[in-house]
């Protein structure tokens, strides 16, 4: 198969398992499997999946390192974007289905209750990234910046995390879970961050030969691991 | 005399420990399956409860069974609102023995057959749940103070306490310590003997199905649901307040006497409105879930907002 057909192929694919979460709605929509109270059921569903592919979209650059498949970057953005709009999903059917437009009681829920709070300032905190998401955006922003700019992504989920642990009633394990992933995601990234730092510092010509010798073996340890 | 001891039995040989334990279902499966067979003969009404119309009862319309019987928060079979329908089929509902003890003249126990042969009403409640959700239920049972009556409570009763079934094997969400088990309730004495405050035993003209508390249960309508203590095995007269479930999962969130509040937010939700299951816009909670005519002198004097 041509390269560019089996590109679109995978896109194509891509994307469809980024909707697909959606058509899961729509489908236990019609065949009356939102429960009795299917508001909540797709606050709550389109929250889990919102969270999802935030968590995707946060896997993929330590997976495109570690699997060195350097080309699943270009997933990110669609993933991202996703995430993006079912986040947007789960706060449009609170505001507009769920309270109606009650602009009094949205305005106490989100002065007065912390988890609405941070699920609130996690949207609003995503908002900006969507809308550098295009290609004339990043241009215009340069990667310095714009990279700057996206990392804020590294607050943002934790956010989301915080908001489901303080929205439940009593099992926590669902948003502990997302936690643990998260914070595997993240810690990959320190790791990275502090070994990079570690290499960059090797070469150092002042430094003495032994102890030259020594960080370089760290990090070729740190490599090999 | 050489006695060989041939390894003529082996591990693959003995029941399995979880059918042995099971083996009364079977038994019940069995005979139930005769059972079936001569109700099918005599005719389908033979599990339909009579029950007479009480004053109590709210005209508004109430929800469908599948609603009542498919959106249930009961721990014991799991946290999501459909567990319960999924896994509460497995509880084994008969026998079943309530003991009620404590602080009274005539402790006893109540064999179920005995409680279903008490006068029974139809009671058709309003539900609000702590979640901010509420149903309309055709409950089916009896006033607890007539139950209470029975034992004699002693001057010295201030409270009665609830208590669960615990039943791992057959109450899977109790393998996880999600709450501590078994679930127990409390209420006020004059509470419990409150004429509204019903023991239920069936629904919509039917025996109780399992996820909503089989085969016994605790009905406080201006409470909010959590306090309806389900599938109950003990009731005990004490004179001191007693623990309670949610109250020590959380004791700021959840309070002994969680009487329905529009004015008292749960910390992290508001209590103002309620959704009623079937309907789209949010309605106002009422104070006692509209049933404070009959209770607020109960707690005459007492700040609600401390007492949650």
């Amino acid at each position: 198969m041509d390269r560019r057909l089996q590109d679109r192929l995978v896109y194509l694919a891509v994307w469809l398992a980024c909707a697909s979460p959606l058509g899961w709605i729509v489908w236990l929509g019609l065949t009356g499997g939102l429960t009795a109270n299917p508001i909540e059921k797709v606050i709550r569903t389109l929250g889990d999946d919102a969270l999802y592919l935030l968590v995707i979209g946060l896997a993929i650059t330590p997976a495109a390192r570690i699997f060195r498949q350097p080309r699943l970057i270009r997933f990110r953005r669609t993933v991202g974007l996703f995430a993006f709009t079912y986040a947007t999903l789960h706060l449009l059917t609170y505001v507009g289905v769920d309270q109606f437009f009650d602009w009094s009681a949205l305005a106490t829920d989100i002065l007065k209750r912390p988890f609405i709070t941070i699920g609130m300032a996690a949207f609003l905190l995503l908002i900006p990234l969507a809308v550098t998401s295009t290609n004339g955006m990043t241009r215009r922003l340069g990667p310095r910046r714009w990279k700057r700019l996206h990392q804020l992504i590294y607050l943002i989920v934790p956010l989301g995390v915080v908001h489901y642990v303080l929205m439940v009633k009593r099992d926590i394990n669902p948003p502990l879970a997302f936690g643990v992933v998260v914070a595997v995601l993240l810690g990959w990234r320190v790791a990275n961050w502090a070994s990079s730092r570690r290499t960059a510092a090797k070469p150092r010509p002042k430094a003495k030969p032994e102890a030259a010798g020594q960080g370089a073996r760290l990090g070729r340890a740190e490599e090999g691991g | 005399m050489l006695i060989r001891n041939a390894p003529d039995l082996r591990d693959c040989d003995v029941t399995d420990k979880g059918l042995y334990l099971r083996r009364r279902e079977f038994i019940a499966g069995t005979a139930g399956l005769g059972l079936g067979l001569s109700a099918a003969a005599a005719g389908p009404a033979q599990a339909a409860l009579a029950a007479r119309k009480s004053p109590f009862s709210t005209d508004e319309k109430p929800n469908s069974k599948e609603d009542i019987a498919g959106y249930n928060n009961f721990y014991e079979f799991g946290v999501d609102k459909e567990d319960p329908a999924r896994n509460a089929g497995r509880l084994t509902v008969r026998p079943w023995t309530v003991v009620v003890d404590g602080l009274c003249q005539k402790p006893r126990r109540f064999a179920i057959e005995d409680l279903l042969k008490l006068p029974l009403e139809e009671r058709i409640y309003r539900m609000r749940c702590v979640e901010a959700w509420s149903m309309v239920i055709p409950w089916i049972g009896f006033p607890l103070a007539s139950l209470l009556k029975q034992v004699e409570p002693t001057g010295k009763a201030k409270y009665v306490a609830f208590e669960t079934l615990e039943r791992p094997t057959e109450m899977i969400g109790q393998r996880q310590p999600v709450l501590e088990w078994p679930y127990r309730e409390g209420l006020r004495l004059d509470e419990a003997n409150h004429p509204l405050t019903i023991l239920a035993v069936g629904l919509y003209g039917d025996v109780l199905p399992n996820q909503n508390g089989a085969p016994v249960r605790l009905v406080v309508p201006w409470k909010y649901g959590f306090k309806g203590a389900k599938s109950i095995v003990r009731i005990t007269l004490t004179d001191k307040q007693p623990a309670t479930s949610w109250n020590l999962a959380n004791a700021r969130e959840y309070g002994f006497y969680s009487n329905v509040n529009p004015d008292v937010a749960h910390p992290r939700w508001s209590q103002a409105t309620e959704r009623r299951i079937g309907t789209f816009f949010r309605r106002k909670t009422l104070p006692f879930n509209g049933y404070g005519d009959q209770v607020a002198q109960l707690y005459r004097g007492m700040d609600l907002k401390k007492f949650y």
